[in-house]
């Protein structure tokens, strides 16, 4: 589902984020990415999303090969797949609800009782169901993960990315945060979520990819997975 | 879950149907997406209704003001082609002719291809017109012999200009029976020279007052999209493509732009009707049609869509420019 050969990414000022980079992820697979900060976790995630190109090398992601990808088609690259962030990046002058449903409005979904049932799915997934009228300031910061989490999957996109989802939180919260991925991931969507937490992540029992110096230097298949 | 997936799946199925359906359902996403940006934008507005009022009253201010120039230059044109039709020439014979010369001399004159009809005033007609005018019964009442000479006042063809006026006047001024030729066209020119002096300045305001929408617009647009930065880096984040997110900004300016023309239609036609009450008074003075005639339905119509079609090239000017700058980074 997404492959990465000999890719790099040097930056402007020749630091070299990632050097030579060569995995793949198969489709339904969930990995880690771990690794100290500056390690590269982000920029591949990036790489994926296309919110950045890499400077050598291909990315393929659900068939489609990167480099070949003309801009105007980036959008519809992004609506199939999900991304989390750490500070969550939701809009602050709107409702639970409306962050939420921004996907659908984007993807197209005309019908409102539509649009409002999958945000209530997806709200209910991530066991914020009753706070659509909320404006995330309101929120607990786990909350807010959430409503971005719901945000990503709303859609059902294929891929879901997530960097460093749980930075912030408590760790009862974050392993919370992990199991929602965990269940997503049990219904096929290929999962990707960069973490520095490597209790949690043992404690899982994925694949986990460990990157440091803008290179893989651990890649442990999962055992749960 | 699984049931959540099954109905999410339902749309897909649905838009996934015949060629025709699909058609059908792009179209009405389409017109849905459109319409939601239509009326968003709108919203936007009317959540900080000062600065949009204040927008608003720029733009209209802007518009009107060369809508109003460009009626006065319509008005002097209209009155000055009437005057124009208006020209004719004033055939002074010579003093001594034989009263019984005049009317055969008129006749042969109205017998030309160029002339559209004559008119004979004879010495006494203008000297008892002469009296009615000038109101000097008494002073006239002193001469002993009627010092007015015969006129024979043609109406030339209506498509004369000027110069072929001039050569007729020429030609004429050559017969014996004739003294002198009046051609009264040397302020019918100048009000030409005028109109046309006024064409061109008008344009030119007009020019740089629409250039002064396009700008006011495309500078609130930018303050626009500079506010809601953050909401686009998330929308491009989610997969947004530039048409969804520009469109929002498009109608903004468009609703400025309308708006802008409906208030600035509003002042027109009150300043017109302000005016209209000695514009009367005047044209009944100088027994003209009537002076200041208004933009009409079309007028109007033209003014809304000035305004739309100025607010979304100032609008379209900022999306271009700044929209392209904003990338998730």
């Amino acid at each position: 589902m997404i492959r990465f050969e000999h890719v790099g990414k040097r930056y402007d000022g020749g630091f070299e984020a990632l050097r030579d980079l060569d995995f793949e992820l198969a489709r339904g697979e969930m990995a880690f990415l771990t690794g100290p900060s500056g390690a590269g976790k982000s920029t591949l995630l990036r790489l994926i999303a296309l919110l950045e190109r890499p400077s050598r090398g291909h990315i393929r992601v659900a068939d489609i090969d990167l480099s070949r990808l003309r801009r105007r088609h980036i959008p519809y690259l992004r609506r199939r797949v999900g991304m989390i962030f750490q500070d969550h990046l939701l809009l602050h002058d709107r409702t639970v609800f409306d962050n939420v449903a921004l996907p659908l409005i984007i993807n197209g979904v005309v019908d409102h009782r539509d649009v409002s049932r999958r945000v209530r799915a997806a709200l209910d997934k991530v066991g914020l169901l009753g706070r659509e009228k909320y404006f995330p300031v309101t929120l607990s910061g786990g909350e807010q993960q959430r409503v971005g989490i719901a945000r990503a999957v709303v859609t059902r996109p294929p891929i879901l990315l997530a960097d460093e989802p749980t930075g912030n939180l408590d760790p009862a919260l974050s392993a919370e945060i992990m199991q929602l991925f965990v269940e997503f991931n049990r219904v096929g969507v290929t999962t990707l979520i960069a973490s520095h937490d490597l209790a949690l992540v043992g404690s899982l029992g994925f694949r986990r990819i460990g990157l440091e110096d803008g290179r893989v230097v651990i890649d442990h298949a999962g055992v749960a997975a | 879950m699984n049931g959540g997936r099954r109905k999410g799946g339902g749309a897909a199925s649905r838009s996934g149907g015949a060629p025709l359906r699909r058609l059908q359902v792009a179209l009405g996403a389409w017109f849905v997406a459109h319409g939601r940006a239509l009326v968003g934008s709108l919203g936007r507005l009317a959540r900080t209704p000062l600065s949009a009022l204040m927008t608003v009253g720029v733009l209209a201010i802007s518009l009107a003001l060369p809508a109003l120039f460009l009626l006065l230059l319509q008005n002097v044109e209209r009155l000055g082609a009437d005057w124009d039709r208006g020209a004719s020439l004033s055939v002074f014979l010579e003093l001594n002719l034989d009263e019984a010369r005049l009317q055969p001399l008129a006749d042969e004159l109205g017998g030309r291809a160029d002339v559209q009809s004559t008119e004979l005033i004879t010495p006494d007609q203008a000297l008892a017109e002469f009296r009615n005018l000038a109101g000097m019964d008494d002073a006239l009442d002193l001469l002993d012999d009627n010092p007015l000479p015969a006129v024979i006042v043609l109406q030339p063809e209506s498509a004369l200009d000027a110069d072929a006026l001039r050569a007729m006047g020429d030609e004429l001024t050559a017969l014996d029976e004739v003294d002198t030729v009046r051609l009264d066209l040397a302020w019918v020119e100048r009000l030409q020279r005028i109109s046309e002096l006024l064409r061109r300045a008008v344009w030119l305001i007009a020019g740089l007052l629409g250039l002064t929408v396009v700008l006011v617009v495309g500078n609130t647009i930018r303050l626009a999209i500079q506010n809601r930065r953050e909401e686009i880096v998330i929308a491009k984040l989610i997969g947004a493509t530039d048409g969804f997110i520009r469109r929002p900004f498009l109608y903004e300016g468009l609703w400025y732009g309308a708006l802008g023309g409906l208030t600035a239609a509003v002042l027109v036609a009150g300043v017109r009707l302000a005016l209209a009450a000695p514009a009367a008074e005047l044209a009944r003075l100088y027994q003209t049609g009537p002076i200041l005639v208004g933009p009409g339905l079309q007028g109007f119509l033209l003014l809304g869509l000035a305004g739309i079609a100025l607010g979304l090239a100032g609008s379209w000017l900022a999306v271009g420019r700044h929209l392209a700058a904003i990338e998730p980074k």
